[in-house]
């Protein structure tokens, strides 16, 4: 199959490789090297897809990140990949892409109807329409909108691909390797600077790749290749190709992504497809070049249509010709450098300069070449549907608004330059303030902000002399700042055509009694009507006519059509560019993949799972786990067919009635330890601390300065400066941090130490009537009775051989105590515990039983110490103490706070003793009451009353404590429920506390 | 991201601090009668200036100490940072 305009002799694709392809199904090839966009051209195809709002045929315009067009949607590996440039996609072995925003195909496309019906679809067309009546939102505005709307569709599967993050440090990041890239690198590098140099093309070389230059005695190509060598041999330099640098953030953070499998037919092994880079850098060299300006004319989207440096650079890179009939429109110099490459590849071209009568080396050597030139013309407009037919072209008046001698001439491209505009969007991002340059038309960056200098084209330095000498200056100039080294490496002598001016012109005027659409948005399908429109009603901020119109608001972010809108609004308003302004440049400069984004942090891997030392244990003795903050916790250990119903009814039941034992090794756990620490705890705490003897535990609650409940716990004087402080397990990291800001920051005259011990300890809380017997064998040299060790008494003790501690407290009503053992012995005691109690009838119970003992023992946990209640709320007001100041304690006082019928916990019981009361529900007096429905309060927390056998929930109702033997209502509008219920103690079994003191 | 450079450790990312606040609150010394207005300014009111702020970062994923970070609140530049005990300028 021979490829029509693909040239033998030229271009740097592998001719040895030949890969094939489809697009829309169909079958192409191509060569390794080329990307989607020129091996489609080198086959003859230029219609790729559809525009974004009139379904206008859309090819290629660009070639590379600038692409407004050619978004493509790509099938690889059974991955569905939207929002691929098929200037940067590079082909491989099996590549499948499809356009995208047509239907049902590309060539017949029903929504190209838009087109004709372009009149209705002016600037803010969707802001005017789509309004009212508002219930036409959601059945008819809304699925049109979506099915007209997007650039392809994403997967709905999970990604499989890996993608990872990396940080580096630097001293400096260079990004860009063209002329300005490549020789500031040199200089750095050879002056001992660490560099990370990056480029976003497959090739480094950036314009060097396709100007006829010479630079030492060596053509660009071999120059830029010569030096990327070298730079890739030396130990302090990071040469990276296929990576964007898409943002500058604070502190000289930028992020890169470095596309390592996307050209690949498979990611290969060990390596992700993506790789994301945070990197801090030292200082940095903006060297991203620039992008060739459009001119604007008449049906200046048809395909066929681009800027003459992209038909440049598919001659000199891929040896593809974008057409044979080549119509070049000018209105500098860079025009003519298409022009003559084309010429040298046998194909004769026709040049349309808007200037009167330049002339240049350049200008010349086309003449010499014997290229036709019209100066004073300009391309009226495109003709042709679905390619470049022919063009209407004509002469233009001194002052540029008058057209005569239209003609229309055959051709089947058409190449545009308007000039250079610098890319500053990095600079911009670091908070550079731009400014405009009146001798380029275009804004370069101004005074650094951050640590940063633009170089070269990107800085508005178009000569490669120029553009060479900044940058040896500049990457010596950094570098010495950063290793002060003097290593100065001599810069090579620059030959290139000198050219002239480019004229100040970039808009065609429309010829009398036509109206051709003249697009300045490409992505986004904003012609210079939709601007003029939005002027005429009144927006004037460049940000407003932006977000009114879409101009620069696609995912090229404007690349080819900022400048062209800029000077439209300046031109209307009768301003200069500057006093208008340009809207902001915010990160990525180019689309990143959210997979990147994400990188290996997914699923499980999205946070940490903690496990306690006993969790093998559980898992071999069938636990169903439940997250507990980022804890694994058995939730319920599952016997035969049990659901979690019956299993945590069956455990519940088993600590009220035998023994079980629960692992509670997630507790947060406090090392608080100096002179002053009883003093420290008197103030933490709300409850006095100064009196607690050495040997004994005390149930305490902190709250924060605003008086709201912040945690509860069990703290134990092991000896006389130290203390062994519990915190609940979703509290562990706040309180720490809580604790050491006080000791830090407010009464750094204490003397005292605070640690996290949570990992050195773990513990198994042992609970029920057989629980003291058990203790006994476990523990028979150490008295373990109720004199010696009583309810609050703490213990050393000897665990066959390994030191234990145990603490007599409790969470479950129950006589009960928690033994601790260093994590390494925790499986030995788990194992030692459950083997002892056998006996007794011990069980291993899980947090739903745990959570069911404590709710009708009307103990509190996070679901009413919940952000919003203060102790008084949770019934805890005993523990606070009047004589004692504590943190927190002058909020108590608030009117809020002491009003008389503030929020208190009680019990729920429903009247028919059976229906299960959904957490959240509302407490209220009428459920027929007229909505919404004053409510009293809500539920907390349900459980099934082991004790009782019947539903029983805790809630913090208004005025709780006089509601008690009242019957409300408990609703639950999220179950559609209403249950009748009476208002009980919150503690509902054993109120006088007698077991734990059993 | 900030770069935040620790008194305690040198410099290092944002992500290893946690954000505390205004550096300048003083907390109400204890057992001191204080009219609610008082209290409250000190539990609720904080000034949000543009432009130079001494606040407190705490650096829990590192030496987790409390320090002191003068920084500019629209251009995030630091300009100094400080121990918690140290005295500021
Ligand atoms: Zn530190």
């Amino acid at each position: 199959m021979s490829q029509n305009f693909r040239l033998d002799n030229i271009g740097m694709v592998d001719r040895n490789k030949k890969i094939s392809f489809t697009f829309n199904g169909k079958k192409y090839f191509g060569y390794e090297g080329d990307t989607i966009a020129s091996a489609l051209i080198a086959n003859g195809v230029h219609l790729v897809g559809r525009s974004f709002k009139y379904h206008r045929p859309r090819g290629f315009f660009g070639v590379g990140v600038d692409e407004p067009y050619a978004i493509l949607q790509l099938e690889r590996n059974n991955e569905r990949d939207p929002n691929i440039r098929a200037t940067e996609q590079e082909i491989f072995e099996g590549l499948e892409v499809k356009s995208v925003n047509c239907w049902p195909s590309v060539n017949f496309d029903i929504g190209a109807i838009n087109n004709f019906l372009k009149i209705f679809f002016p600037a803010g067309f969707y802001y005017k329409t789509f309004m009212w009546p508002p219930s036409f939102w959601y059945k008819i505005y809304e699925p049109f909108i979506r099915m007209a709307a997007g650039f392809g569709e994403a997967s709905i599967k999970h990604d499989k691909e890996r993608y990872e993050h990396k940080y580096e440090y630097c001293d400096l990041l260079i990004t860009g390797s063209g002329p300005s890239g490549l020789a500031s690198a040199y200089a750095a590098a050879k002056n001992g600077a660490r560099v990370i140099l990056a480029e976003d093309k497959p090739r480094y070389g950036g314009s060097l790749l396709t100007s006829d230059v010479n630079i030492g005695n060596q053509t660009g190509v071999e120059w830029s290749e010569k030096i990327i060598t070298e730079l890739k041999s030396m130990s302090n330099v990071i040469v990276k190709n296929r990576s964007q640098v898409f943002g500058y953030y604070d502190h000289n953070m930028l992020v890169m992504s470095e596309r390592i499998g996307d050209h690949l037919p498979k990611t290969q092994k060990y390596l992700p497809k993506q790789r994301l880079w945070y990197i801090r850098a030292k200082e940095v060299l903006i060297s991203s070049g620039s992008i060739e300006r459009p001119l604007v004319f008449g049906n200046n989207d048809t395909p066929g249509v681009m800027l003459s440096s992209a038909a440049k650079e598919y001659m000199k890179v891929y040896g593809v010709l974008v057409g044979k009939k080549p119509l070049i429109f000018t209105n500098n110099d860079s025009g003519y450098e298409t022009a003559i490459e084309f010429k040298k590849n046998g194909v004769n071209p026709l040049i349309l300069d808007t200037r009167k009568e330049p002339s240049s080396d350049i200008i010349n050597e086309a003449k010499n070449l014997g290229i036709e030139t019209k100066f004073s013309y300009v391309v009226v407009a495109a003709k042709g549907y679905k390619k470049v037919k022919s063009a209407d072209i004509a002469k233009i008046s001194e002052n540029k608004k008058d057209l005569s001698n239209i003609e229309n001439i055959e051709c089947d491209c058409i190449c545009v330059s308007g000039f250079w505009t610098p890319s500053i969007h990095l600079a911009s991002q670091s908070g550079n303030k731009s400014e405009f340059n009146e001798k380029i038309d275009a804004f370069i960056p101004k005074k650094s902000k951050q640590r940063e200098n633009t170089i070269g084209s990107a800085n508005g330095k178009f000569t490669l002399e120029e553009t060479i000498n900044e940058a040896f200056d500049k990457g010596y100039e950094v570098s010495n700042k950063i290793t002060e080294n003097n290593n100065k490496v001599s810069i090579p002598t620059v030959v290139e055509k000198k050219s002239t001016e480019h004229d100040k012109f970039w808009c065609v005027p429309l010829p009398k009694g036509k109206s051709y659409k003249r697009f300045l948005d490409f992505q986004n399908d904003v012609a210079v009507t939709d601007i003029e429109l939005a002027l005429r009603e009144g927006f004037r901020s460049i940000e407003h006519v932006k977000r009114y119109t879409t101009l620069g608001m696609a995912t090229d972010q404007g690349k080819t059509s900022n400048l062209n809108g800029l000077q439209l609004v300046s031109d209307i308003e009768n301003k200069v560019v500057p006093q208008v302004g340009h809207t902001t440049f915010r990160p990525p400069y180019t689309p990143v993949s959210i997979g990147a984004i994400v990188g290996r942090e997914v699923g499980k891997h999205s946070k940490p799972t903690r496990k306690s030392p006993m969790h093998e244990w559980h898992e071999k003795n069938n636990a169903v786990f439940v997250d507990a903050g980022v804890w694994l916790r058995p939730r319920y250990y599952k016997q035969e067919n049990e659901t979690l119903f019956e299993a945590s009814k069956r455990e519940a039941k088993n600590v009220r009635k035998n023994v079980g034992v629960c692992d509670v090794t997630t507790l947060g756990k406090i090392d608080v330890k100096g002179p002053d620490a009883a003093e420290f705890l008197n103030r933490v705490y709300t409850n006095a601390w100064l009196k607690l003897p050495v040997g004994k535990a005390r149930y305490g609650v902190m709250l924060r300065e605003d008086g709201i409940v912040m945690d509860d716990g069990t703290t134990t004087r092991i000896s006389e400066n130290h203390y062994h402080m519990t915190t609940t397990t979703a509290q562990a990291a706040n309180v720490l941090s809580h604790l050491e800001y006080y000791l830090q920051l407010v009464w750094p005259e204490l003397n005292v130490n605070v640690v996290s011990t949570t990992e050195q300890w773990a513990g198994a809380a042992i609970a029920g009537p057989n629980s003291r017997a058990l203790l006994m064998k476990l523990f028979p040299n150490t008295d373990v009775s109720n004199e010696a060790l009583p309810f609050m008494g703490y213990k050393e003790a000897d665990l066959f051989g390994i030191p234990a501690k145990i603490y007599r407290i409790s969470f479950s009503g129950e006589l009960a105590y928690e033994v601790n053992v260093e994590s390494d012995y925790g499986n030995f005691m788990w194992e030692k515990i459950i083997e002892v109690g056998k006996e007794f009838q011990i069980q291993p119970y899980g947090t739903e039983a745990l959570s069911t003992l404590r709710i009708e023992m009307g103990h509190v946990a996070g679901s009413e110490l919940d952000g919003r209640t203060i102790p008084h709320d949770a019934s805890l007001e005993g523990l606070v103490s009047k004589k004692k100041d504590f943190i927190g304690k002058r909020s108590l006082s608030r009117s809020a706070f002491t009003k008389p019928d503030r929020e208190k916990i009680v019990g729920v019981v429903p009247l028919d003793k059976t229906t299960s009361i959904p957490e959240g529900s509302y407490i209220v007096k009428d459920p027929k009451a007229k909505l919404p429905n004053p409510k009293l309060g809500h539920v907390s927390a349900s459980c099934w009353s082991v004790e009782y056998d019947n539903p029983f929930s805790l809630a913090i109702i208004k005025d709780g404590k006089n509601m008690i033997g009242q019957k409300l209502f408990a609703m639950s509008p999220l179950k559609n429920k209403t249950i009748p219920v009476e208002i009980v103690s919150s503690h509902y079994v054993d109120p006088e506390g007698k077991r734990v003191r059993a | 991201m900030l770069y935040i450079f620790c008194p305690h450790c040198g410099s290092r990312s944002q992500n290893e601090f946690a954000y505390g606040g205004d550096a300048t609150v003083k907390r109400p010394e204890l057992n001191k009668e204080i009219s609610d207005q008082e209290w409250d300014n000190f539990v609720y009111l904080r000034k949000s200036p543009r432009g130079k702020h001494l606040e407190l970062w705490h650096h829990i994923s590192g030496c987790r100490q409390w320090i002191k970070v003068e920084r500019d609140t629209s251009t995030h530049e630091i300009f100094k940072t400080y121990k918690a005990d140290e005295l500021t300028e």
